[in-house]
């Protein structure tokens, strides 16, 4: 690891905050705009990736209180789970439910089993990248 | 009835999610995998026999209808490939759980074998041709991680020729999906067996022959092999079998599936795919010939064993596709054993170089018996499930009138048996050059044992098809029709 850059470092802390919940909103809107688990996913990950290239590991992994095969696990889990949820339920595989509610300041908030899944997506990208990361980034450190 | 095709894809999922959960213990790991890959064999078989008894079973994920939605499909063919795929994967784990090395060492194996195994069940189940690309790519991704698994040199360079080849391979079948797409509004199979007719001939024929390239290199044909020798042997040995067994096959699969269900009429390229059939025999055998290296050498006559399948696939009747399919199953067995037992020799005698063998039927009768049947087997000698197949096809070309792609055949039977007996006579009778250590300093009985036990396995499932040829050339016979015919998938799809 080489000098840390003043400027790298200052930008990256401005910009990770806005990167996380950039991806979080995508996550949450996707259902019905442009985005979803996916694409929500990779703007996470890209922010991990912002951080590690910043602060090496020591801070990718002082980021995540799991190692990131856990979030790969809990992901693909989430995802598959959902898929096999309607499964066992008697309907056909990845058949999703939605729920609604008018909740206190929010007014009407409709919750599906769509976002289950898309979190399981967006845990999996996000692990994958991290575990990339772990494991190729160790090397280009020293 | 929709568990039926969602368990094959979904178990695998679940189960390599638990099985990086349990990471820091190997024997969970196993359990996880072993059941998992039970509850597909399980479901398989009541799969064929479901749709073998009451016609084609079709879920729509999400209940979105076809060809809006995602359809999964299970007629009579992919029902008894995924039957046997699951058999030889589960065989092939418990191989790969008595070797030492590969599953040992890696905490990734059984979770990206399970990736494996959800992806050749999505390849051979749905009913569009993008989760068709979609299933390919779970499939290669999984295959690029087990295949350079050891990390060493000659694994990367030879993983690296894999990944280039297929990834150019997806460009090309993206860029056919592309062009389908917009010359007809639609990727699901059924919805384009009835939009591609109405498309000028000549654009049928060339999206036709467009998928064949495609397939073709996935399928490793003449002249799109040559990828295949090169990369298959430096894996490790299950996961060399579980390659040779499987994935080629699905390529077959896919070129089965869209030149009958897809194409009809005269827009399939018959003579294109005989003339392809005899080539991939002709240059794989010769290609085996010169070999020295047992797994080299087996990884040729994968390429020559095609060679059958497509010339099945190109007589378009009845008998040719029935053969085809008879052929399939023959083949996904019997490859992977043969792997398998190079892989006990890999083991035994630390080499699997054919100058440096010797005398292992003195020392190893049981490994020596295995080799012979599944040898055998695969030159076509009778009564064993290769003559069951070669039979059923030369029959259905004499019937065509293909009198050439029959002879050569025939020759090229004789050739493998040649080759085959090239390996029985280096590796079996003779002396070592270096005597051969007791086994014992190699591995222990109880890893020996259960190696055994899995290759065995899958001799034995080859000798039960060609002990049910009969039921089963009906059964592939059926299929066969079925799929020539299309209109039971079509009406059960899009009904």
């Amino acid at each position: 690891m080489g000098e840390r850059s003043l400027i790298f470092d200052t930008t990256v802390r401005l910009v990770f905050d806005a990167a996380v919940v950039l991806s979080l909103f995508m996550l949450f809107a996707g259902h019905n705009q442009p985005g979803g688990g996916f694409v929500g996913g990779l703007v996470g990950a890209a922010a991990m990736s912002l951080r590690y290239l910043a602060g090496g590991l020591d801070e990718l992994r002082s980021l995540l209180p799991v190692r990131p095969w856990t979030l790969l696990s809990i992901g693909l889990l989430l995802a598959a789970g959902t898929a096999a949820t309607s499964v066992v339920t008697g309907g056909p595989m990845l058949e999703h439910a939605a729920w609604g509610a008018e909740v206190v300041a929010l007014g009407h908030v409709s919750v599906t089993s769509a976002l289950v899944f898309d979190t399981g997506v967006y845990l999996v990208v996000v692990g994958l990248m991290t575990t990339v990361l772990e494991a190729l980034g160790d090397e280009v450190d020293r | 009835m929709s568990v039926l095709l969602a368990v094959p894809i979904i178990a695998p999922l679940l189960g390599a999610a638990t099985s990086i959960g349990l990471g820091k213990s190997r024997r969970a790991q196993r359990l996880v995998g072993m059941s998992v890959l039970g509850l597909v064999l399980v479901d398989s078989a009541f799969l064929v026999w479901r749709v073998d008894t009451s016609g084609v079973l079709v879920a729509h994920a999400g209940r979105w209808r076809a060809p809006v939605g995602i359809a999964f499909v299970a007629d009579r063919l992919s029902a008894v490939v995924l039957l046997t795929s699951a058999l030889t994967l589960l065989a092939v784990l418990a191989f790969a759980i008595g070797e030492p090395g590969t599953e040992d060492r890696h905490v990734g194996f059984h979770p990206t074998y399970l990736i494996l195994t959800a992806g050749v069940s999505f390849a051979l189940l749905p009913g569009d041709l993008f989760n068709l690309f979609v299933a390919f790519e779970v499939m290669l991704m999984a295959s690029y991680v087990l295949l350079t698994m050891g990390g060493r040199a000659d694994q990367v360079r030879s993983g690296m020729t894999y990944v280039v080849v297929s990834l150019v391979a997806s460009s090309l079948f993206l860029l056919a999906l592309a062009l389908i797409y917009a010359a007809t509004g639609t990727v699901n199979m059924a919805d384009l067996s009835e939009k591609i007719a109405d498309l000028p001939p000549g654009l049928g024929r060339g999206l036709a022959v467009l998928l064949v390239v495609v397939f073709g290199i996935k399928a490793a044909v003449f002249p799109l092999f040559f990828w295949l020798p090169d990369s298959y042997p430096t894996a490790a040995a299950p996961v060399t079998a579980v390659f040779a067994g499987l994935l080629t096959k699905i390529g077959v699969y896919a070129i089965l599936r869209t030149q009958t269900v897809v194409f009809t009429g005269d827009l399939r390229p018959g003579g294109l795919l005989l003339v392809v059939a005899a080539f991939t025999m002709v240059v794989g055998v010769l290609g085996a010939v010169a070999q020295t290296d047992m797994r080299r050498l087996l990884s040729f006559h994968i390429v020559s064993q095609i060679g059958y399948m497509i010339m099945g696939i190109g007589l378009f009747s009845v008998a040719g596709i029935a053969g085809t399919i008879l052929f399939v199953v023959h083949q996904i067995v019997v490859k992977a054993s043969l792997f398998l037992v190079a892989g006990l020799i890999q083991v035994r005698a630390a080499t699997d170089r054919l100058d440096r063998l010797g005398g292992l039927a003195g020392v190893e009768s049981v490994v020596a018996a295995l080799f012979a049947l599944a040898a055998l087997s695969l030159a076509g000698v009778p009564p064993l499930s290769g003559f069951v197949g070669k039979l059923a096809l030369v029959q259905a070309g004499a019937e065509g009138g293909a009198w050439m792609v029959v002879a050569v055949s025939l020759a090229v039977s004789l050739l493998t048996l040649f080759s085959m007996s090239k390996i029985w006579s280096a590796a079996f009778w003779g002396e070592p050059s270096e005597p051969l250590a007791p086994r014992a300093s190699r591995v222990s009985d109880r890893r020996w044992y259960l190696m055994l036990a899995a290759t065995a396995a899958l001799v034995a499932a080859s000798l039960v098809v060609s002990l049910a040829a009969g039921p089963l050339h009906r059964y592939s016979t059926r299929a066969a029709a079925d799929l020539l015919d299309g209109s039971d998938y079509v009406g059960a799809v899009l009904r």
